[in-house]
């Protein structure tokens, strides 16, 4: 892993057009590399706090590149080089000091695919916990598994059988099982990577509501396809296209007052 | 002959196939649409013609040695005639050996004559054979000619026979298994008709030799199988603490740490380990490992016995940490990808996805592999013959020498025996536990890999 050399941020240059007013992650210049492949091209974004941000883009375009960059799940990729600056809190999430463990824990994650670890649903829950040692009694885990159950919006309906296993929930449910197994660390940041790519549309909706809920909460960035998932859930969106971020904004300006003729193409439809 | 025989019926079968697709070509030549491609008339013909003719062989084959040996008999002059089935059979045998020139000194005239008569009728059988399988093929060959038409389904017809010559080949593997398992049943029901069941399963004393004389002493024919249960047992046991911890925890490396190149190198150099024959395996364990032992054990003040439990069971166990590392890295590489990133994003590291994650997904597809692993040692022979001895101690103690099922067996078997002593029959015995345990391990543990399998599709 190499780190660009240190980068004026408030200077000119790479300054994105529209910056956010509270930050919580700060990019600058970000290049990806699998191998000899150049994925994402000079990528600077600002997400800002408590607001959802989304990425759309073509499929292949770099969404899920960029997002892992964010906590670092690219790290688990051999031939993936990372360059540029991440920051979340003002704080280098690249630097070599910084523990991975750490960062992972107030970054969580929320994968394309529900991959709810094959033990109870109680288990799914408590592991981050378990892991990061956040709870001292078996009453205090007790305590963060319904607390993160009832944000993912899923106490109702499993409380009764916390001690089956979770692979056997329906797949909205496993999905919103894994919400809550990222929420149980308490992060400050939840990436989604098309969570609801593989639901129905009844599971899709209230996965949508639960993110508008978090929002509250949480600093939360949603790769998706679907241009109406980002238009109905996000604030803000960024447009991503051949490895690069061709244009971001609040969603509405985005989705109404596209800049970028390449933008324009996709939301009409013309392509991806 | 019998080669001239088949020669023929590759002949017939190679022209017949030509014959057939000229004919679905020519076919199609004078434009008809057919209904199979003009290889499918070929091979239906070739088909048509080899059935009857290895239909004539298995007809002929218990039939043409009954003629024989009667034209034999009845050349032979009315002194000579047999009396009795045992008689019957010495002079046929005198004629076979007459017939083949290898007959002892000079035959009798009425013996020459029998033996010459002997000669000529398996000749005239073998060209008969050979003329009735021709024919045979000749039928089939104008039947099935008969039979090709544009809209005739040779297709469907060949498959259909292919389809009897599958059904046949793994009837022929499962009647074998069928047929040994009966065999060594009902041998061992004989044994238990010798000697009670509950004394062999539970008897705690293992000396097999039957006393000749009624006053010799050390030959009390005790059949308790109880020591040989034990001795199995604690070698099987070594054998797992040697192959359960280092094949895992190879697996374990293999599939999450090894980078690839590594992988590919080390994981067939550890299959080869897999191909050593176990009878080499068994003069390592012999002249290497065991003189180690001992001399260890008596340099730490131990008495050891110069075969050990020890000595087998850690070259067994040598020998099965590729079952276990093999198995167990396939199904450590089944677990999805999907659910360490799930454990890597909540911010575990490697070895705690290892513990909490990879391994407890794959807990069951482990176990089985040590399940199929352990039944390998169990029937394994070679390396306890060399290495853990003959005397049927009743011990735990891995410093002893102890024998296991497989030795006895082995012992029991080996040299001149009558097929109808106890001490013969016990090897069927013992033969059928040792099935049975191993029948069940494997059952077991494909079940476990099973139910695994049905839990990520
Ligand atoms: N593990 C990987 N190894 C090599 N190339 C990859 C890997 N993951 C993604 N890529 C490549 O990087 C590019 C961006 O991929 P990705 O970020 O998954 O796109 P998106 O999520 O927008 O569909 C694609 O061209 C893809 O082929
Ligand atoms: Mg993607």
């Amino acid at each position: 892993m190499t780190t660009m050399p240190q980068i004026d941020l408030a200077g000119a240059g790479v300054q994105p057009a529209t910056a956010v007013a509270k930050p919580k992650v700060v990019a600058r210049d970000v290049n990806v590399h699998y191998g000899e492949k150049h994925a994402l091209h000079n990528v600077s974004i600002d997400i800002p706090e408590q607001a959802v941000t989304a990425f759309i883009g073509p499929s292949g375009c770099g969404k899920s590149t960029f997002l892992r960059c964010i906590n670092r799940m690219n790290d688990t990729i051999a031939s993936c080089r990372v360059t540029g600056r991440i920051e979340l809190d003002g704080e280098d999430i690249y630097d070599r000091s910084l523990d991975v463990v750490q960062l992972r824990a107030r970054v969580g994650m929320v994968f394309q695919k529900p991959n709810p670890f094959p033990k109870s649903i109680y288990e799914n829950v408590a592991y981050g916990p378990r892991i990061h040692g956040l709870a001292q009694s078996k009453a205090e885990l007790d305590e963060i598994v319904e607390r993160s159950l009832k944000r993912a919006s899923l106490f109702e309906e499993v409380k009764d059988r916390l001690d089956a296993p979770g692979t056997g929930l329906s797949g909205g449910q496993q999905q919103r099982l894994c919400i809550a197994r990222a929420i149980a660390v308490s992060p400050e940041v939840i990436l989604m990577d098309e969570p609801c790519s593989a639901l129905d549309p009844i599971a899709t909706a209230r996965i949508e509501e639960l993110i508008d809920e978090l929002r509250e909460n949480y600093t939360i960035v949603i790769v998706t396809h679907s241009m109406q998932q980002a238009a109905r859930v996000s604030q803000r969106t960024a447009f991503f296209h051949l490895g690069k971020l061709v244009e971001q904004g609040p969603t509405e300006h985005i989705f109404t007052t596209p800049e970028d003729k390449r933008t324009q193409d996709y939301i009409t439809g013309r392509f991806g | 002959m019998v080669a001239v025989f088949f020669l023929a019926l590759v002949a017939i079968a190679v022209a017949a196939y030509l014959a057939g697709r000229l004919k679905g070509q020519r076919l199609v030549a004078a434009g008809a649409r057919l209904h199979s491609l003009p290889t499918y008339h070929g091979l239906f013909l070739a088909v048509a013609c080899v059935i009857p003719m290895l239909a004539v062989v298995v007809a002929w084959t218990p039939l043409a040695p009954r003629v024989v040996e009667s034209r034999a008999i009845a050349a032979l002059p009315a002194d000579l005639q047999p009396k009795s089935e045992l008689e019957h059979d010495a002079r046929l045998r005198e004629a076979r050996l007459v017939a083949v020139g290898q007959y002892a000194g000079a035959p009798s005239p009425g013996l020459a004559a029998a033996g010459e008569a002997y000669r000529s009728a398996r000749a005239a059988a073998e060209v008969l054979l050979l003329a009735l399988g021709i024919a045979a093929a000749a039928g089939g060959f104008v039947w099935g000619s008969r039979q090709l038409a544009p809209d005739f389904r040779a297709r469907n017809r060949f498959e259909r026979v292919t389809k009897v010559a599958l059904i046949a080949c793994s009837a022929v593997a499962v009647l074998t298994t069928v047929g040994i398992v009966f065999s060594v049943l009902f041998e061992t029901l004989r044994f238990f008709g010798r000697y009670p069941w509950h004394d062999f399963l539970f008897g705690l004393q293992w000396s097999p030799q039957i006393a000749i004389r009624a006053d010799q002493v050390g030959q009390s024919g005790a059949f308790g199988a109880v020591p040989l249960f034990v001795g199995t047992t604690l070698v099987m046991l070594i054998a797992i603490l040697v192959a359960g911890p280092v094949g895992l925890f190879a697996a374990i490396y293999m599939s999450e740490y090894a980078t690839p190149k590594f992988r590919a190198v080390a994981k067939p150099v550890l299959e080869v380990l897999a191909g050593i024959p176990t009878v080499v395996f068994g003069f390592f364990a012999a002249l290497t490992v065991a003189p180690f032992i001992k001399s260890t054990g008596e340099a730490l003040g131990l008495s050891v016995a110069s075969e050990s439990a020890l000595a087998a069971g850690l070259v067994m166990g040598v020998m099965i940490i590729p079952f276990v590392s093999s198995l167990s890295d396939d199904v450590i590489n089944a677990v999805p990808q999907s659910l360490r990133d799930g454990s890597y994003g909540m911010g575990a590291t490697r070895s705690e996805t290892i513990k909490k994650v990879v391994l407890p997904a794959a807990l069951p597809g482990i176990v089985s592999a040590l399940m199929l692993a352990v039944s390998r040692a169990v029937g394994e022979t070679m390396i306890v013959v060399m290495a853990a001895g003959l005397a049927g101690n009743l011990t735990f103690n891995p410093l002893e020498a102890v024998t296991t099922v497989t030795v006895q067996i082995k012992t029991l078997l080996v040299g001149d025996q009558e097929f109808d002593s106890a001490k013969t029959l016990s090897a069927f015995a013992l033969g059928f536990v040792l099935f049975f345990f191993t029948l069940l391990l494997n059952v077991v543990a494909l079940r476990i890999v099973r139910k695994y399998r049905e839990q990520y599709d």
